[in-house]
């Protein structure tokens, strides 16, 4: 699908609603209405929206512990995100999972993941079904550099690679595993590298840049919807903030975070290019800003608002409930 | 003596058994980083630089490293950053290292310490909270240890960097932070010795990790209700301390035993059993196991609350075999 005005607006201001949606549960932590982790997806915009872009509502979407932007960008609502995260009974997952657990199988989002690497099998696994279904549903993985240091990344992209099954393996290689960099425990600079491995095409790509992203996962969903297997996309970014909340950052320096959000911010990035098609004027834009502004806001008055969970909810969801055995 | 928080203990340990015993280092994710994700392997970077190692995203390398070294002469500390993350290492923990000794007819020795922070911390839900001692107290070869204070902290790290065989050394994380006495230097708190916190004659209470501080306020709350409760630290789950758990419960007549996990098929089940089949003739009511109910950790606050025991859930359990 070519780039048109109306899909780059689209995914300009799903960037802006990742943006917002971020600060605004980074500052709930701080009246303290969310608890727990926080892994800030900041700077790493154009990759969720730009591989999200071309997808199919029906298409499986699988993420890591960073994923609130990859939810927002297969179409979860802010407001029920949102209730999670303060644990809520209107969240996503009824305030049973939180930040690095959120799903939504209305959209074949099927959940982010507490476990590095832990993905990379169940979305080799959707694609199995798809292709035995005889669909032409694809899945997507998205993971961090730190994740192709586990046997689940060999092992699932052997998989992928080996029933040529319609996946995508998207690595968002922002350069640090937690408080390491990767170049202190990793030999390969670059993960698309791996692919060799597996004799499936392994692309780097900008991941700054929401029209490279787009446009090269474009073909790898087609040569996978296609039956032509799988894809290892690494797109390269970096994270704003922190690994997660109270991050001392003392494992890089003030002036290389500055110098990305300065000069390699992906939402200015694509502000630009699209000023330049003259496919956004001024008054376009401050409006997409606003309208992420206020969905944001009503998402925290939702979550304000919504009722909590109570003990009886605590023994609910551990197994289906009973049923007669037809 | 002086005043140590948990992890300020395990830290001294570590740094005194590495200044004693060339062959002990130190292993995990993010352990030389602002001094370890708990603080643990603090300064040891500085100190002992070739003697830690900052590793991959990769607990089935780490683990399996770990006992090949180990076999090798070398006495590995590996940190997995959340117990829970231990179950990608399943087959180095149970299949090999547990398993050589025997299975090499008493050649192999695997003398490695794995360290697992477990238990809630701040929320972080199901895959981040876990506790499950008892899938390694089934383990032939593996031994469990549950320390509840600095002390016991420093005095067990220390024995279990000097076993011979694999030690899965179990550290909650929401007691990293408290405090207490600490002993200088040379402290060795032996492998399957339980402790007698609190002496009492009514009741016995028998308690692991941070259930030990909750039973002994526990134990002050019930004075009121004119009970005389005595407080059994397990500090190791295997090799299980029986003597000491059995001869307290003879006396009192009244067994709880407590935990934080799950208590279905749990540590506090298999204890709340051999209390069962060698007290039977001094019991009064029958052993009553306190744990959380048999569900994953959920995330929001207002779930979890009901998940953990805490202090009450001792009282009433207390109460319950007094009446
Ligand atoms: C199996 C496993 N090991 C360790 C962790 C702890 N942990 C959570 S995120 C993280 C760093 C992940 O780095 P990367 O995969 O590059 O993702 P990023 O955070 O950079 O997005 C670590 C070590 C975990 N959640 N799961
Ligand atoms: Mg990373």
């Amino acid at each position: 699908m070519a780039l048109s005005p109306e899909l780059c607006k689209k995914m300009y201001k799903d960037m802006w609603r990742i943006r917002l949606f971020e600060e605004e549960a980074h500052r709930q932590t701080s009246l303290g209405s969310v608890v727990g982790a926080l892994h800030m997806y900041c700077g790493e915009e154009a990759v969720a929206v730009g591989v999200c872009g071309n997808l199919r509502d029906d298409d499986y979407v699988l993420g890591t512990h960073r994923s609130h932007g990859h939810c927002i960008a297969k179409g979860a609502k802010p407001s029920e995100m949102m209730a999670e995260l303060f644990g809520k009974s209107t969240g996503t997952c009824a305030g049973k999972g939180g930040s690095m657990h959120i799903a939504d199988f209305s959209l074949n989002m099927l959940g982010a993941n507490g476990i590095v690497g832990a993905g990379i099998g169940p979305a080799t696994g959707a694609a199995l079904a798809s292709k035995m279904r005889g669909t032409d549903q694809v899945s997507v993985c998205f993971f961090g550099d730190g994740a192709a240091a586990r046997g689940t990344f060999h092992e699932g992209i052997g998989f992928g690679a080996l029933w040529k099954l319609p996946v995508i393996y998207v690595c968002e290689n922002n350069q640090y595993q937690q408080w390491v960099p990767r170049s202190n425990v990793a030999v390969l600079d670059s993960v698309a590298d791996m692919a060799g491995s597996y004799a499936i095409p392994g692309i780097s790509i900008d991941g700054q840049d929401i029209v490279e992203v787009y446009e090269v996962v474009g073909q790898a969903v087609e040569r996978a919807r296609n039956g032509g297997g799988p894809t290892l996309v690494e797109a390269k970014t970096y994270r704003f903030h922190g690994h997660s909340l109270g991050d001392e950052e003392q494992y890089r320096s003030s002036d290389e975070v500055d110098s990305w959000k300065n000069d390699r911010d992906p939402i200015t990035l694509f502000h630009t290019v699209m000023a330049h098609k003259a496919w956004l004027t001024e008054e376009e834009d401050a409006a997409i800003q606003d309208e992420a502004k206020t969905e944001i806001t009503d998402a925290v008055k939702f979550a304000e608002e919504s009722p909590y969970p109570t003990a009886v909810d605590v023994t609910t969801d551990v197994l289906a409930p009973e049923q007669e055995v037809a | 003596m002086k005043t140590l928080t948990f992890s300020g203990a395990l830290c001294e340990a570590l740094h005194e058994e590495m200044e004693r015993d060339e062959s002990v280092f130190v292993m995990g994710e993010d352990v030389i980083t602002h001094g370890g994700p708990y603080k643990v392997t603090d300064g040891i970077a500085e100190r002992f630089p070739e003697r830690i190692f900052e590793t991959p995203i990769a607990e089935a390398g780490i683990v399996g490293l770990g006992v090949g070294a180990a076999m090798a002469g070398m006495s590995p500390v590996v940190e997995i950053m959340y117990m829970d993350f231990v179950t990608c290492a399943m087959d180095e923990v149970v299949n090999q290292a547990a398993k050589m000794r025997y299975m090499t007819g008493g050649q192999a020795s695997v003398p490695m310490v794995i360290r697992l922070p477990c238990g809630v911390g701040r929320l972080l839900a199901a895959q981040h909270s876990q506790i499950m001692e008892s899938w390694f107290m089934h383990v032939p070869g593996l031994q469990v240890v549950v320390p509840s204070t600095p002390s016991d902290a420093k005095g067990l790290l220390k024995s279990a960097v000097r076993s011979p065989d694999p030690v899965l050394f179990f550290e909650y994380k929401r007691i990293y932070t408290s405090k207490g006495e600490v002993p200088d230097g040379e402290h060795i708190v032996p492998i399957g010795k339980a402790d007698i916190s609190r002496e009492g004659e009514d009741a016995t209470v028998v308690a692991i990790g941070p259930m030990v501080q909750k039973s002994l306020e526990a134990a002050v709350l019930l004075e009121d209700d004119g009970y005389d409760v005595e407080v059994v630290d397990v500090r190791s789950l295997s090799p299980l301390d029986t003597e000491t758990i059995c001869e307290s419960v003879n006396r009192t007549g009244h067994a709880v035993v407590c935990g934080e996990d799950s208590s279905f098929a749990g540590a506090v089940s298999e204890i709340a059993a051999m209390i069962g089949e060698n007290c039977f003739d001094s019991l009064k009511a029958p052993v009553t196991r306190i744990g959380s109910p048999h569900v994953p950790m959920p995330f929001s606050a207002e779930l979890a609350k009901h998940v953990v025991p805490e202090v009450a859930n001792v009282t009433e359990a207390v109460n319950r075999v007094m009446a």
